[in-house]
């Protein structure tokens, strides 16, 4: 019952192999994993309140990493849906597409329940090698050698990233003579100001930087998401995010709150995403390379609840990567929708999408205002929480830069609100939507604007979660 | 919570916020254009029906919030939903819920594409926009301040002329980072006041000057924008030009007022001292605007963009009378407020007029009309009349209070009477660019275009018309009931003022 998630994963992964060593066709295999996605989805539910520890207790499960698995499953199970056919993988090889996908997944799960460093290890290579293998099986396409080059860059980094991770469970087992988190942080409350235990953690932490796509771990954001193909970039951007924080979570719990360089640390990177994301981004063509820049600068939010250590803190860093995520798959959704062939989708190719398709032009329009941060919706909820958890720390500079940086966002999010609502081109066709599209649509623009507007119930739940780790 | 009046009967001012935001999602439901329409104005008309109750039972005699609703939202963060109504914002709140209808009804045949959209977003802008005028909870009030950002930004991107893009990407810029320290700031009063967003909480605190200085910085940004205060006026002509009738009205006639509306309500109260530090300049950027919109506005050709810029002079006006700081000059910028309202909205709605018949704003294009649109132009002619401030209309009322306050303005070193003397030549400016736009539409001169072709108003427009003129009358010869709405809340709030300011200087004179 405890590794039931995991269990199911393994099984659908299993049942994708069968099928991928003969020639399924492109629809039975999509309904395949659409359903196998519905059945993980299903089974984390039911395992949302289980509690226990397995694996000699290398492996935890509570309501932390439970909530978490719920999270990771129905992003995935969403992405799915709006995947459609997989119009930018070839044909041949969607069975394994999907096979990785799965195991990618499984990688996820795991790493929320690990609380050993050999575990997190291998849950995050097991998760991070399957991504590798998905950006370069796009179509060659128009893209030409793109997806190769995306997948390489991806691999370099990832293991540069890695490597820094290691070095750094190195320093930590050195340092406490354990690989135990529970152990670890014990040890390491009595030396936190030690330079060689706030090395070790940092390094700790890049691997997770890296994932969450961070100053100074996020070279291969723009690349890989123009590079890889539409269906793999709405994964990569959501599903490992989640993971991705709740690690930070699990880490940064391990240091004691006056580890006063630490929150230095995490203030400079939180301030140089947002700069660099934002600035960035505001030169952007390509919807996807713009979303992947507003993703460093949002990565950059979520640091300000890390580094308050509070549970308040760490609460809201939950609560803004849920929402978060939520309103990147609104605007993945219509990525993907709009884009004919599993090509690319350049801020031109939304030309008048209010009346090509009315909904999905709402749905980009209120994702994009919640990436922006206007109220009522979450993006602005989620902000300024962390805004408030920032300040009643003190930390003013911090908190105006952040603000200012919001001021700066709006920009590049209205041009693409101007292109898809405000201007007509009769040369473009109607874009096709399924019946899925409209439910998932509705769905997403619905739980932005709940979000935003009763915010009270998602915050009890992820204040129980977190304090579930304490 | 002993300044907020609870409302145990029936909650009037949530009714009055929400029944838009109703009427918007009953739309959701239709695609017909004509039920749109019809939807819509029934909702906006009932909602000025409704506030009507508001008048009957605003206790006129007491400064403390009325009608007041408080409800738990945000638990965790002591965020409440908080709403109550004092004489400084009633008359604004009431001028929304008036003037809304006659917006919808204004854009009747101006209004040809995606009509249902556009409905949407007037009924959403009138929700937020009474929202701001009610709200007691910082939060509640800055979340409607920016959510109102976006259906404006509609407004204009969506039906607006030739430069929409532009002018709605930069309405949309300026007021957001003029906000966004605003934001910081509120978050800051948060945690100086024991983790409570409650205004009134807020009010006549103990902050350090340097603490208020900076809030007031912060306040001062935003509202500035908003007013907009010289030289942060630059969005709006761009923006009034380019927005539909009913956006301009609505932009000019209530959104301009939030910001007074913010100084009034929390830069004189959060930071009493910071105002009188920062108050000469506040000032003399008030006499700045008057004087500079005034010159522009003569040299325009535009006749949206002169009345834009007039409207950079009115509200002038409006900033010189609150922070002269005494009961005629903040009673005379309230009132004011809802003249530059009336008679500014009821222009654009001129403007708007002839645009659907001429398809140009610009004044060349529309001169001589006089011979075929008399009824047309005894609207303008009176309209015009009351925005330079001719004896008998609202206008002169609510400037000759500014003036006599400024005129009797007090600083520590003696009486200035010099800031009112400066600010004259705006009024003389503003009968010069009025008058020339007048004879311009009326008589034009020997190269008239051909104008006979053009109808005079229908009823539609006429009854549009109507009820502005009626207050310009009344407000105008009778304002007396309008200054008994708000003299209290005036009295009291200057009398904190001042008094805030004995007992910090005597706590000064302690220390030293």
């Amino acid at each position: 019952m405890l590794f039931l998630p995991e269990l199911t994963l393994l099984g659908a992964g299993l049942t994708l192999f069968i099928f991928s060593l003969g020639k399924p066709s492109s629809g039975k295999i999509r309904n395949l994993a659409l359903s196998l996605a519905a059945v993980t989805f299903l089974a984390t539910m039911l395992c949302i309140y289980s509690e226990g520890t397995l694996f000699y207790n290398s492996y935890k499960v509570d309501f932390f990493s439970q909530f978490f698995k719920v999270l990771i499953a129905l992003a995935t199970f969403i992405v799915l849906i709006f995947s459609g056919k997989l119009d930018g993988i070839k044909e041949d090889i969607q069975p394994e597409y999907y096979l990785f996908l799965f195991m990618s997944v499984l990688g996820l799960m795991m790493l929320v329940s690990s609380v050993e460093l050999l575990a997190i290890f291998i849950s995050l290579e097991l998760s991070s090698f399957a991504v590798y293998l998905m950006v370069p099986m796009r179509k060659a396409g128009k893209m030409g050698g793109a997806q190769v080059e995306a997948g390489i860059k991806y691999l370099l980094y990832g293991v540069v990233a890695t490597g820094l991770m290691l070095y750094g469970m190195s320093y930590i087992y050195g340092l406490t003579g354990s690989t135990h988190l529970g152990v670890i942080a014990d040890k390491l409350s009595r030396m936190y100001n030690q330079p060689a235990a706030v090395i070790a953690v940092v390094l700790v932490l890049a691997g997770f930087f890296y994932k969450l796509a961070l100053v100074p771990l996020h070279f291969w954001v723009p690349d890989v998401y123009e590079g890889a193909s539409n269906e793999t970039t709405s994964f990569i951007a959501t599903v490992p995010k989640l993971a991705a924080v709740a690690l930070l979570i699990r880490i940064v719990t391990l240091v004691t709150p006056d580890g006063n360089v630490m929150t230095k640390v995490l203030m400079v990177c939180a301030i140089a995403s947002m700069f660099y994301g934002n600035l960035s981004a505001l030169v952007q063509t390509d919807v996807k390379r713009l979303l992947g820049f507003s993703g460093i600068s949002h990565a950059g939010f979520v640091l300000l609840g890390l580094l308050t250590f509070d549970l308040t803190g760490y609460a809201t860093a939950m609560y803004y990567i849920v929402g978060y995520v939520f309103m990147n798959l609104a605007c993945f959704l219509v990525v993907c929708t709009v884009a004919q062939n599993g090509n690319n989708v350049s801020i031109d190719d939304l030309t008048g999408l209010h009346k090509r398709a009315p909904l999905l032009a709402l749905t980009l329009t209120v994702g994009l205002f919640a990436l922006a941060g206007i109220p009522p919706l979450v993006g602005f909820t989620g902000k300024f929480m962390l805004l408030v958890g920032a300040l009643k720390q003190g930390y003013l500079l911090l908190v105006t830069l952040a603000a200012i940086n919001t001021a700066i966002a709006i920009y590049y999010y209205l041009s693409i609100v101007r292109i898809t609502f405000c201007t007509d081109d009769a040369d473009r066709g109607s874009v096709i939507t399924g019946r899925f599209h409209y439910i998932l649509c509705f769905s997403l623009i619905l739980i932005i604007i709940i979000m935003g507007t009763i915010p009270q119930k998602f915050i009890d739940i992820t204040t129980t979660a977190v304090q579930t780790l304490v | 919570m002993d300044q907020l009046l609870l409302n145990t009967g029936f909650p009037i001012l949530s009714v009055l916020i929400f029944l838009p935001l109703a009427g918007a999602v009953l739309l959701l439901l239709t695609k017909n254009d004509a039920i749109c329409k019809n939807i819509t104005l029934l909702v906006t008309s009932l909602v000025a029906i409704l506030s009507i109750w508001l008048i009957c039972g605003f206790d006129k005699s007491s400064a403390q919030f009325q009608f007041g609703e408080h409800y738990s939202w945000i638990n965790s963060f002591n965020i409440n939903y908080t709403i109550g109504v004092d004489g400084i914002s009633i008359l604004l709140i009431l001028m929304t819920t008036f003037i809304m209808p006659f917006c919808i009804l204004a854009s009747w045949s101006y209004i040809k594409t995606r009509i249902q959209t556009f409905m949407i977003c007037m009924l959403i802008m009138e929700t937020a926009m009474i929202g701001v005028f009610a709200a007691l909870d910082f939060v509640l009030f800055y979340v409607l301040w920016e959510a109102m950002l976006i259906p404006m930004y509609m407004l204009i991107a969506i039906w607006g002329g030739p430069r929409k893009i532009y002018a709605s990407i930069k309405f949309f810029l300026y007021t957001l980072s003029g906000s966004i320290l605003l934001l910081v700031g509120i978050i800051w009063l948060y945690t100086a006041n024991n983790y409570s967003f409650y205004i009134p909480d807020m009010m006549w605190q103990d902050y350090s000057l340097t603490a208020q200085t900076y809030l007031f910085i912060a306040f001062f940004l935003a509202f500035a924008i908003k007013v907009p205060m010289f030289p942060f006026h630059t969005w709006l002509p761009a923006a009034h030009v380019e927005a539909p009738t009913a956006g301009s009205v609505v932009l000019a006639s209530i959104l301009l007022k939030m910001g007074t509306y913010g100084f009034l309500r929390f830069a004189l109260p959060i930071t009493p001292e910071a105002t009188v530090v920062l108050m000469p300049y506040v000032l003399w950027l008030s006499i700045a605007g008057i004087i500079y919109g005034g010159f522009t506005a003569l040299a325009q050709s535009d006749m949206k963009k002169l009345i834009a810029y007039s409207s950079v002079g009115h509200m002038g006006f409006v900033t010189l009378g609150i922070f002269v700081l005494n009961i005629e000059g903040v009673e005379g910028a309230i009132l004011q407020m809802v003249n530059h309202g009336i008679t500014t909205g009821a222009l654009f709605l001129c403007v708007g007029m002839i645009y659907e018949r001429t398809h140009s704003r610009e004044l060349k294009a529309a001169t001589g009309l006089g011979k075929y649109m008399p009824i047309f132009i005894t609207f303008l002619a009176f309209f015009s009349l009351s925005s330079f401030g001719f004896p008998g209309t609202n206008s002169f009322v609510g400037e000759f209070m500014i003036l006599a306050g400024a005129f009797e303005f007090d600083t520590s070193l003696g009486r200035f009477p010099y800031l009112a003397l400066a600010a004259i030549p705006g009024a003389v400016l503003a009968a010069a660019y009025m008058l020339r736009m007048l004879q311009k539409v009326i008589w034009g001169g020997t190269d008239n275009p051909d104008q006979s072709w053009i109808s005079d108003l229908n009823l539609r427009e006429i009854v549009t018309l109507s009820p502005f003129l009626f207050f310009v009358f009344w407000i105008g010869l009778g304002p007396q009931p309008f200054l008994d709405l708000i003299h209290t809340s005036v009295v009291q709030l200057l009398d904190q003022f001042h008094a805030h300011q004995a007992t910090t200087v005597a706590a000064n004179m302690l220390l030293n």
